[in-house]
């Protein structure tokens, strides 16, 4: 009985992406934070309920030990669930009981659910921002340094997606064209969502922050019409 | 007004350069008031390859900092009537174009002309993002490579969202594929992206497909737009572009490879 427990793996320690929303202070005075943040709160009650918070400090702001720690006692007063600082230094951070993360790169997503990275490469302009649930649709390619965000919904591109552009979506992504570049469906952990494609030569594909690598799709599988999805803790690729 | 059109790559040295020169002269020729703009300051090289680099007195960057007019900066063709190139600096760098002149010039240039053709530096940084900012067209140039179709694609999704027509809402920059410095041979051989390829990949229209040739090299140093040399193969293939892109219907010659001596005797 103590030899099975001993040979047995315990864990395993696996590379996960995970999309994760960033809090970014503008003000250092967490008295004036909380109030426009109820605000926030109150037009959408339950929605942020356990949401898990990278907190950053904005360009002009920095943070003492005391300030985050009212910070991060608010935020899990109001149901939040803050984590991990970013650019700030490893006492403070641990103080308050968060990790650090380091090399945080730009905000992914903006109010409207979209992002240009470094500056160029926009989203496709036509598409907007869905509501809640709404598919958002993109009938032009998507190129190399563009990147489309479907924020609260599903994604769906009738056009090519080129090597080095990005897609990424809180629910399905659907392409009805050749996928070339990245596609990450479910990037804020829901394991149901799917990705589907008309021709299947994607660099990376991620379900709720499962993903594999061209390399490690099935040489079978690509060119050709596919679905992906998460059956446990595999990401499954079938043949359409 | 004149349509702008702007040729543009991403990837450098990929004959951007060498299809503006022929572009400008074949619609030139076809009776067209065309004014061909280099925007690659610091490096500029179109007057090398038109011919006329010794009759450069002012230039872009002058017109803009209002050292000189643009009537004392444009040079005439001699050769092709109707044909004038409004050359670089070759001593400022590209932080000398500034946005508001860059509109001036190309709006005054717009009133007496019937095409502006922008031959834009590579890259995607500032000197290429002016010279596509206000382009109507863009000539997209590519090269049968991996890299220079994915730098080409990079500089087409900045067509579609950084451009004056994008950012007003207004019809797309129409875009023409134009693939320099194909060879058959080695397209065959596997060791170039094949037309079919290239087309699937960037998924726009097909201008023109000019071969690798040693013509083009000839012409530029003899300082001669390669469409003039009408007997070569890149120089025909420019004219089926200027042809096509004023709407006539070409078929691409060349395609497929020629068939050399051996191959003609080898077919028995
Ligand atoms: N069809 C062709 N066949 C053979 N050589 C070519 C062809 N087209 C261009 N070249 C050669 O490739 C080189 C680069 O051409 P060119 O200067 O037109 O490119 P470019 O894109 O303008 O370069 P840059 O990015 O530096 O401005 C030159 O030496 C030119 O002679
Ligand atoms: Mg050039």
């Amino acid at each position: 009985m103590a030899v099975n427990q001993a040979s047995g793996a315990a864990f395993e320690l696996k590379g996960r992406m995970a999309t994760l929303t960033v809090l970014r202070l503008l003000t250092a005075d967490p008295g004036h934070l909380f109030i426009q943040l109820d605000a926030r709160l109150a037009q959408a009650p339950g929605f942020f309920d356990g949401m898990p918070l990278v907190l950053a400090p904005g360009q002009d702001v920095s943070l003492d030990a005391a300030m985050l720690e009212t910070l991060v006692a608010g935020l899990r007063d109001r149901g939040l669930l803050p984590v991990a600082a970013a650019d700030v230094s490893e006492d403070i951070a641990s103080a308050a009981g968060l990790g650090v993360l380091r090399n945080l790169g730009g905000p992914r997503s903006d109010a409207s659910g979209q992002t240009g990275r470094s500056g160029s490469g926009k989203p496709v302009a036509e598409a907007r921002a869905p509501e809640n649930g709404a598919a958002r649709l993109v009938t032009q390619p998507v190129r190399s340094g563009q990147q489309v965000y479907a924020r609260g919904g599903d994604l769906v591109v009738s056009a090519p997606v080129s090597a080095g552009a990005e897609l990424m979506a809180d629910g399905h992504i659907h392409v009805y064209g050749t996928l070339r570049g990245r596609a990450l469906a479910g990037v804020q952990g829901d394991v149901n969502a799917r990705i589907f494609c008309q021709s299947l030569e994607a660099e990376l594909v991620a379900v709720a922050g499962h993903y594999r690598l061209s390399e490690q799709i099935d040489a079978g599988l690509r060119g050709a019409p596919a679905m992906i999805r998460l059956r446990g803790d595999e990401l499954g690729i079938d043949a359409l | 007004m004149a349509r702008i059109v702007v040729v543009t790559s991403g990837k450098g040295g990929v004959g951007k350069t060498t299809t503006s020169a022929a572009f400008g002269a074949g619609l030139a020729r076809a009776g067209y008031r065309t004014v061909v703009v280099d925007f690659d300051v610091g490096l500029r090289n179109l007057d090398l390859i038109m011919g006329c680099e010794r009759r450069v007195v002012y230039d872009f960057v002058n017109v803009i900092n209002g050292e000189a007019n643009l009537n004392q900066a444009l040079i005439r063709d001699k050769r092709v009537e109707g044909l004038e190139i409004l050359p670089a600096s070759q001593t400022r760098d590209k932080d000398a174009l500034t946005f508001e002149g860059v509109e001036s010039v190309l709006n005054a240039l717009a009133e007496t002309h019937d095409y502006v053709v922008c031959d834009s530096p590579a890259g995607i940084e500032r000197g290429a993002h002016l010279a596509m900012y206000f382009a109507d067209d863009a000539l997209v140039v590519t090269n049968p490579e991996v890299s220079s179709v994915r730098d080409s694609d990079r500089v087409l999704g900045l067509l579609s969202s950084k451009t004056r027509r994008a950012e007003q809402g207004e019809e797309p920059v129409k875009e023409h594929l134009v693939v320099t410095r194909y060879a058959a041979s080695r397209v065959g051989k596997g060791e170039m992206l094949s037309m079919e390829d290239i087309c699937e990949i960037l998924s726009i229209d097909l201008l023109g497909v000019v071969p690798e040739s040693t013509a083009v090299l000839n012409a530029s140093n003899a300082g001669v737009p390669v469409i003039m040399e009408e007997k070569t193969d890149a120089g025909q293939a420019y004219d089926d572009l200027v042809a096509r892109y004023l709407g006539e219907e070409r078929e691409h010659r060349f395609l497929t490879e020629k068939k050399g001596l051996f191959g003609r005797l080898f077919k028995g």
